[in-house]
């Protein structure tokens, strides 16, 4: 259209850049930047609580002792875990719950609302409180787990075979809404006809589920789960103040041990290459994820 | 077979089922929370109690040991003394303390507030202005710049914290407000331009075209036609970055200490004697928590249709 030119002020293009502009740069200068500087110190052997000390070059000696390093193994060990056993029962719960929400009974959106609570809580406030349910002197998880099983006196954050439990429990109960949210909408997004054609056709209410219900929702399920597995591949806060990593290093963390190694030890150099290879592997399997994701939804 | 309802609607029997289920796990994932609120009305006694007590007599103790700081004394020094001045100094004074002043926690609370407000205006204003470039004019690069804007949410904060740590300090921005307005800021601008584009798409090209006609200029028809419009979108995107900003921890804790800190690194830190003390982590926590879920219950279909938004559009 030439007629925009007679328009006043400035041109489209002056306003475009004008708005565009300022979030291109701060997330150049709160983002890049350190993610650059971040790439760079990987490669020396910084200290960031010695200032003073020029950093030297020692090439790709930081990523080769992250590779050795048997802890570390152990900790993406202790994360992939922690991603499987939680990703697994939120899909399932999650779209259970959907499919159930889906029935629109009276009273639906208030108790839609009130499940969806915990996802918008503090998970470092979560993590806090979740140490007072599962205090095994006082607290109300373990009384209510003795009540229906008489188990006696255990401790899930003291026992390292329980706590990578106790983890999963509190990560459930906060994000299972979450992916009962996305399939809600998935369920809602199937065309009505699609059904009304399988009643003509007199397939069963299973048979429905298994060739409509399940194929539509399946895509919905997938992102949301794609979400979720970012999201707990960084898990940090709600950890750090339930287990703190502990017992030992039952719990800790790939970026529970990337914090002890960037802000407790200081080794900067070392945790950048860290850093790195995380950044790298959640990339990698991201893009990966998503190929297959959108191969399943072609079908 | 009853033929005024569709054949499509699931029968009412199996709908009381669906209900019954829903509402038993709502019921079981609303313990924990209302524990925590029923602990914050507790004494220190009846918190530590077992079997846990579900009926007890309630108690202000939580929330006066929540917002000062006391000491232990003796019972002569405590005899000493004149009589208490009110009743929450009466009920320390039972306790064989005193109070010695106010604690941190309503310093570190109203710095979530500013942090917190600070940080959804500045990334909701920034966000709109580019969501509305990016929905209406042809920008060169347009969908690697919008991915490149959304990667950005996938870095660990903690692999990017240490630069922003070293950045900060030589900026003089560690440990300040604006320092962690801005960081905030960045981290839920991704989000913001997302979330915003889908809802500046939605406005039709014709009403800001139709006041440029009437004489307007283009910021002119961007800010008294455009962004009224958009209020719907606006209001549910920054609900999602004070939720965002309010429970953040990793940034917080690494970033600041005395003067800056928000409430999230500060609540686990209070500690009382013995241990900690519950019921005043119970009253933070529920203060803490009390306004997002209050906003979560009035602004739920705001938010519900944000949080599938991505998801819906694709």
């Amino acid at each position: 259209m030439s007629v925009k030119k007679k328009f006043k002020g400035l041109s489209d293009k002056a306003v475009g850049w004008l708005f565009i502009g300022p979030t291109v740069l701060l997330l150049l200068a709160i983002n890049i930047y350190p993610l650059v500087y971040a790439i760079k110190m990987s490669f020396t052997n910084f200290y960031a609580n010695k200032i003073g000390r020029e950093p030297q070059f020692v090439g790709l000696k930081n990523y080769i002792k992250v590779l050795n390093k048997e802890a570390i193994w152990e900790k993406m060990q202790v994360t992939a875990s922690f991603m499987f056993w939680t990703l697994l029962l939120q899909a399932i719960i999650g779209l259970g719950l959907a499919l159930l929400l889906n029935r629109k009974f009276k009273g639906n959106e208030l108790l839609t609302t009130l499940i969806v609570l915990p996802m918008m809580l503090s998970p470092a406030v979560v993590g806090v409180f979740w140490t007072y349910l599962y205090n095994p002197q006082v607290g109300l998880f373990n009384y209510v787990v003795n009540f229906f099983y008489d188990l006696g006196s255990f401790d899930m954050i003291g026992s390292s075979t329980l706590a990578p439990w106790a983890i999963v429990i509190v990560d459930t109960w906060m994000w299972t809404p979450f992916t009962m949210l996305i399939c809600l909408a998935g369920l809602r997004s199937v065309p009505n006809y699609l059904y009304e054609a399988a009643e003509v056709d007199r397939a069963s209410k299973w048979q429905q589920f298994i060739y409509i219900t399940l194929p539509s929702v399946l895509p919905f399920l997938l992102l949301a789960l794609l979400f979720r597995g970012i999201e707990n591949f960084k898990m940090f806060d709600m950890v750090v103040e339930l287990t703190s990593g502990g017992p030992g290093s039952a719990t800790e963390l790939a970026s529970i041990n990337l914090k002890r190694e960037a802000f407790e030890k200081w080794k900067t150099g070392y945790s950048s290459a860290f850093a790195v290879i995380l950044f790298v592997t959640i990339f990698g399997f991201g893009n990966v994820y998503v190929k297959v994701m959108n191969k399943i939804k072609e079908r | 077979m009853d033929t005024s309802r569709s054949y499509l609607e699931p029968s009412s029997f199996s709908k009381k089922i669906a209900a019954a289920i829903i509402i038993v796990y709502a019921v079981i994932t609303l313990i924990p929370i209302s524990w925590m609120v029923m602990t914050s009305f507790k004494n220190v006694d009846s918190a530590i109690s077992y079997p846990p007590e579900v009926l007890f007599e309630p108690s202000l103790e939580g929330y006066v040991n929540l917002f000062t700081n006391r000491s232990r004394q003796s019972q002569e020094y405590l005899d000493s003394l004149p009589p208490p001045e009110n009743w929450y100094e009466e009920l320390v004074r039972s306790r064989e303390m005193v109070i010695t002043g106010p604690s941190k926690f309503l310093g570190r609370y109203s710095n979530s507030m500013i942090i917190g407000f600070g940080s959804t205006f500045a990334s909701v204003f920034l966000g709109a202005l580019a969501a509305y470039a990016f929905s209406r004019f042809r920008v060169p690069l347009k969908d690697d710049l919008l991915f490149f804007i959304l990667s950005t949410r996938m870095f660990p904060p903690i692999a990017v914290a240490v630069p922003i740590f070293i950045m900060y300090r030589k900026l003089g921005l560690g440990d300040t407000h604006l320092g962690m307005i801005i960081l905030y800021t960045v981290v839920n601008l991704s989000l913001a331009v997302w979330l915003l584009k889908g809802f500046m798409d939605e406005i039709p090209k014709e009403y800001e075209e139709a006041a440029m006609i009437d004489g307007y200029s283009r910021l002119q028809a961007f800010f008294k036609v455009v962004l009224p419009q958009a209020m719907t979108g606006i209001a549910a995107t920054a609900i999602f970055c004070m939720i965002f900003s309010w429970n953040e921890y990793a940034f917080a804790v690494l970033l600041t200490q005395f003067n800056a800190q928000t409430a999230p690194p500060f609540i686990p830190t209070i500690i009382g004697e013995g241990g900690l003390d519950w019921p005043a982590i119970g009253a933070g926590t529920t203060l803490f928590l009390l306004p997002v879920m209050i906003f979560t219950i009035i602004l739920r279909k705001h938010l519900l249709r944000g949080i599938t938004f991505g998801a819906v559009r694709k």
